[in-house]
């Protein structure tokens, strides 16, 4: 969230799409609540399915899976031609006068660059100055500045063409766009809530630049009431992601490339040019985040005659893509030798459960750390206990895969912070000792890692000194206290040992440490930020400053110079995030420098540009997002059929990766939680069990008359990838949707069954296809195709 | 005399997350059971004596081709004058607390299920084997310690709130107030006369549609109940005395009887 959930109840309008607050984040839906109960505010619901959320809404309209780009293109066109956008806003704020390259152009679905199989981005870049500098035009006329080539781009999305896409009516759409875009103003502030449903497209790092260009166009970014808001699926994810993942190190570092082979050019590749001379450009500060994680990992190892022990961390080879997709399919082909899952069970959350099964199948060894027997611990069993859907999975007796359960503590059985979607890392106590033999997580780490160094101390081995480098020098190195670890890894002065209190303190001639420089500010000299309760609001805003402590540095707001008009004035004077005094910025803490004038930097700090992008070229499928069909989908794309889907999408071509048709399938796939569940973990729990035992399939009512399906019938759901049964539950919440012409039906499929736990079901997963957004390597689960009918 | 206590129920604010119904089994150590798919997306079809919280789920297309969908949590709704009471024949088995909250006391429950007629919200449920009934008793453990009922301190979107009762009616007044200022003319306070009011009070955005919310229209207390404890009851008295006195004009006239007792005891086989 670049806002919080507390700050929700400060909109005037709440547009939920792509997500589903009410039933997935029941708890952080009481302040959409507060914010239609004392501020009046509107909630307007898009989605395929009329859900808990859409009950308690002012408007819902339905929409076809995996169209939200054209409904959110529909919007910008909208703000742009109906002059509702917060025009001060968009000329202060974001990069629209910014002159771009004369080449760029887009022609029939492809931008220029296009070369067969990727864009060469010469001509997704702005006009220089001498100075090396972006041209700007403040006036927004000049025709090759961002503003008019957003406007020419989204000119092909009118409420007609957007009903024709998305299966909504004209009508319907200029509803949620009078309401959404009435909050373009200085006086109006609007949320959005997205999650899921969002994120899992062949599309959805554009989606989401969509919607971010929307709310910058409504001046909505970086003020107390707006925002863009994911809310993240596990209470921990969002801390999983500040702290890596295959190409990212701690704090949005990226990994090494093989060509930066020495620290200087990995600094000098990862450090941005300004584009404008205001530009603050806070990510050339990245010497000192890089080295200071290095000094994290290898303590006394890392010095400046060894690069910090840069040479430590592995690199990721040109063209190597180690997303979950590339790692399974690799498996599939026997390419890997072990697997370690902790705490994540592949066979049930990854798409095309046949090929996860087939894949575990061509391991030597796993490990499975988690406080259940999960399906991917079993799944050498799938035969057996699911063989109906698994008609290809090996016997067990002919699996050679060795698999190791280790048995762990569950959240309550551990302290530790959890990091919520408000990036707020709330420190929590230990309820109780795991039970049995039950390890908690660092330890099972700890023990496998000195077990692992030992191996490699006493017998070398190909590259010992990455691991014999890391420094592990805890209080109790088998199981180190996480309050230990938080502390490494807000920081701290190597000389001193004092604990840092802001990464502006951290250094890159090694004589600070820190894992990652986001939390830093986490545990200082005064304790444990995270722990703190205080329930103090001096604004009435929501910030409450004194309870547990959220990156950066403690901001609830972020981008919040942007609340703030060029003299430094807020925009709305009762929703104020900073505001100038004319010696500091007073309010939340500021997203800008705390004694610098407001006219000195650009408001986005850590952008080379000085301001937001509404035009980025950081994406692999253009800078302007463009509406895509999903891989598999009922119709070809009506803005330009010969380029139906994202040409820059990840698909794979095995045997077990098959895509299917319209003619075979002709019904589009949605996959969703149930508030009564959480993911495939309570189905392990008697009284989540008992409030949705059992798995259904949702069918709209006018097909399940057509195919004679009556309420609670057994029905079988295919898909190119396998097949499931399931119990029918026939609604109206469900409209068949008219999309270029056709009617076109969307299938509901709840996940949480597997074949282990108190209920079981099909996994659903089942069905979804081996497709992969090209930008973060998530998985296509919604918008797929399938069939139904009667068993 | 204590305050009447209530429960409101925001249906405007219901996201219908169970966070109730768990909340209702766990504090009274019910067991959790598993009920056969009924094709909706509630929890079971119907309340049971160890399943005292509901939300009802209810689907309503509209004529211009919308939806609604009224989730609503059902329990026992502690009437003012609670038909249960009215039926049931076991002196003390049920009766009306100083706080206004209709409990049940199973010691002197006769399982006679007479309260299950009586209850025009069809409320009461019995017990399989020991034939008792069973019901919501507005957590009277708990809000004897001063705690709220379970339930609502569940509830993640304060739609159920709980306190005095004319607290609670004027704070329901005012959502409907604000309500109809939103353009919703419909909307109105559930607290139906027929049973002398509730102490569980319901706001509705369509009051003038209560069942698709699964509430009934205009409850009253069944004719039945109020023929047994009027009229019936009287004549019933009338026979009972009339039979007491003749037995005592017999003892009187012809002494006690006796019987000769067998040397096995004489338990009849």
């Amino acid at each position: 969230m670049t806002n919080g959930w507390t700050d929700v109840a400060n909109t005037d309008v709440v547009f939920v799409m792509g997500g589903n607050p009410a039933e997935n984040h029941p708890v952080g839906f009481r302040f959409v609540m507060q914010a239609k109960l004392n501020r009046g505010a509107k909630l307007v619901c898009v989605d395929p399915r009329f859900n808990r959320t859409a009950a308690v809404s002012d408007l819902y309209v339905p929409m076809r899976a995996g169209t939200d780009i054209a409904f959110l293109g529909g919007l910008i066109h909208y703000a742009l031609t109906h002059n509702l956008i917060h025009e001060d806003y968009v000329r202060l704020h974001t990069n629209a006068p910014f002159l771009v390259d004369e080449g760029f152009g887009f022609e029939a679905g492809r931008f220029s660059g296009w070369s067969g199989d990727h864009y060469d981005k010469a001509t997704w870049k702005y006009q220089l100055d001498d100075d090396g500098f972006a041209k700007i035009d403040p006036s927004l006329e000049d025709p090759h500045c961002v503003h008019q080539l957003m406007k020419v781009h989204y000119a092909r999305y009118t409420p007609d063409a957007v009903a024709n896409i998305c299966g909504c009516t004209a009508a319907e759409f200029e509803k949620v766009a009078e309401i959404v875009c009435s909050t373009g103003r200085a006086d109006r502030r609007g949320t959005i809530l997205y999650a899921l449903g969002w994120t899992q497209h062949s599309h959805s790092v554009q989606l989401i630049h969509t919607a971010a260009m929307l709310q910058l166009l409504l001046g909505n970014i970086g003020v107390p009431g707006g925002g863009i808001n994911a809310q993240r699926g596990h209470s921990n994810i969002q801390g999983a992601t500040d702290l890596g993942a295959w190409d990212k190190l701690p704090g949005y570092l990226n990994m090494p490339r093989a060509d930066e082979t020495t620290l200087e050019k990995y600094i000098e590749n990862n450090t941005p040019k300004a584009l404008r001379p205001n530009a603050l450009n806070y990510w050339s500060n990245v010497d000192k985040f890089m080295v200071s994680l290095l000094k994290s990992y290898y303590g006394g190892a890392a010095g400046e005659d060894n690069e910090f022990g840069y040479s430590f961390l592995p690199k990721i080879n040109p063209g190597d893509d180690n997303s979950w997709g590339f790692i399974f399919d690799r498996m599939s082909r026997g390419e890997l030798e072990g697997l370690i899952a902790f705490g994540m069970n592949p066979v049930a959350n990854g798409p095309n459960t046949p090929k996860m099964i087939s894949a575990l199948g061509k391991l030597k060894w796993m490990i499975v750390a988690d406080c259940f027997e999960t399906e991917t611990a079993a799944f050498w069993k799938a035969k057996n206990l699911a063989g109906e859907y698994y008609p290809g999975a090996a016997d067990p007796a002919s699996i050679d895969t060795e698999v190791f359960l280790l048995p762990t503590g569950c959240f309550a059985e551990k302290d530790g912070a959890f990091v919520n979607s408000s990036r707020w890392l709330q420190w929590k106590y230990a309820a109780l000792d795991p039970p049995g033999e039950a390890l908690n997580d660092q330890e099972i780490i700890a023990r496998l890692f000195l077990t692992i160094r030992d191996l490699y101390r006493d017998e070398g081995g190909t590259a010992p000194n990455p691991v014999l480098a890391i420094d592990w020098s805890y209080s109790n190195p088998y199981s180190p206290s996480l309050e230990e670890i938080a502390m490494e890894i807000n920081g701290r002065d190597v000389t001193t040992r004092k604990q840092l209190s802001t990464f502006g303190d951290l250094r890159a001639d090694g004589s600070t440490l820190c894992g990652n420089w986001l939390y830093c500010g986490s545990y200082t000299e005064q304790g444990n930020q995270m722990a703190r309760t205080g329930q103090e609001d001096p604004g009435g805003l929501g910030f409450y400053h004194n309870w547990s402590w959220n990156w950066p540095l403690n901001r609830r707001v972020l981008y919040n110079r942007a609340s703030a008009d060029a003299e430094g004035r807020a925009w709305d004077v009762k929703r104020s995030g900073i505001a100038w005094n004319g010696a500091r910025w007073a309010g939340d803490v500021p997203d800008y420098k705390a004694d610098a004038a407001p006219d000195v930097h650009g408001s986005f700090i850590m952008l080379p540009e000085g301001v937001a992008k509404l035009f980025a070229a950081d994406f692999v499928e253009g800078p302007f997002p463009e509406h895509y069909e999903p891989a598999e989908s009922p119709v070809a794309n009506p803005l330009h059929p010969a380029v139906s889907a994202n040409p820059m999408l990840v698909s794979f071509t095995g045997p077990l990766d098959p895509l299917g048709d319209a003619a075979q399938f002709p019904h589009v796939a949605i996959t969703y939680r149930l508030t009564e569940h959480f993911h495939y973990w309570t189905k392990h729990v008697s009284a989540n069990s008992q409030l949705q035992p059992t798995f259904f399939v949702e069918v709209p009512e006018v097909l399940a008359q057509s195919l004679g399906i009556e309420n609670t019938d057994e029905v079988v759901v295919t898909s190119a990838r396998g097949h499931m049964n399931g119990r029918a539950l026939v609604t109206a919440r469900l409209k068949p949707l008219t999309v270029s012409g056709q009617t076109i039906f969307q299938i509901g499929l709840p996940i949480h069954w597997g074949f282990l736990g108190r209920v079981t079901g099909p996994l659903v997963n089942n069905l979804s296809p081996s497709v992969f957004d090209p930008n973060s390597g998530t998985p296509e689960y919604k918008g797929f195709l399938v069939n139904i009918r009667k068993a | 005399m204590s305050t009447t206590v209530a429960k409101l129920i925001d249906t405007t604010t219901c996201i219908g997350c169970k966070a109730c119904e768990i909340a209702c089994q766990e504090w009274n150590d019910h067991e959790f059971t598993i009920a056969p798919f009924d094709g909706t997306y509630q929890t079971r079809p119907d309340l049971s004596h160890n399943f005292w919280n509901l939300i009802k789920f209810n689907e309503i297309p509209q004529d211009d081709g919308g939806m609604t969908w009224h989730m609503a949590k059902y329990q026992c709704m502690h009437c003012v004058d609670p038909g249960c009471l009215a039926a049931c024949p076991a002196p003390g088995a049920i009766f009306i607390r100083d706080n206004g909250i209709v409990d049940f006391d199973h010691d002197r429950c006769i399982g006679c299920g007479y309260c299950m007629t009586g209850c025009p919200f069809d409320v009461p449920r019995r017990h399989p084997e020991s034939k008792k009934v069973f019901k919501c008793t507005l957590c009277s453990d708990r809000t004897a310690a001063g705690l709220e009922p379970a339930c609502i301190k569940a509830c993640p979107t304060n739609c159920l709130s709980f306190g005095s009762r004319d607290d609670l009616l004027r704070a329901a007044e005012d959502r409907v107030e604000q309500l109809r200022e939103q353009g919703k003319t419909d909307a109105g306070v559930y607290n139906p006369p027929g049973v002398g009011g509730t102490n569980v009070i319901y706001v509705l955005d369509r009051a003038s549609e209560p069942e698709s919310y699964g509430l009934p229209r205009d409850p009253k207390i069944p004719a039945s109940v109020w023929f047994w404890q009027g009229p019936l009851r009287w004549i019933g008295n009338i026979l009972m005395v009339g039979g007491l006195v003749a037995v005592a004009l017999h003892y009187l006239r012809f002494g006690p009887r006796r019987v000769e007792i067998e040397p096995d005891g004489g338990n009849p086989e």
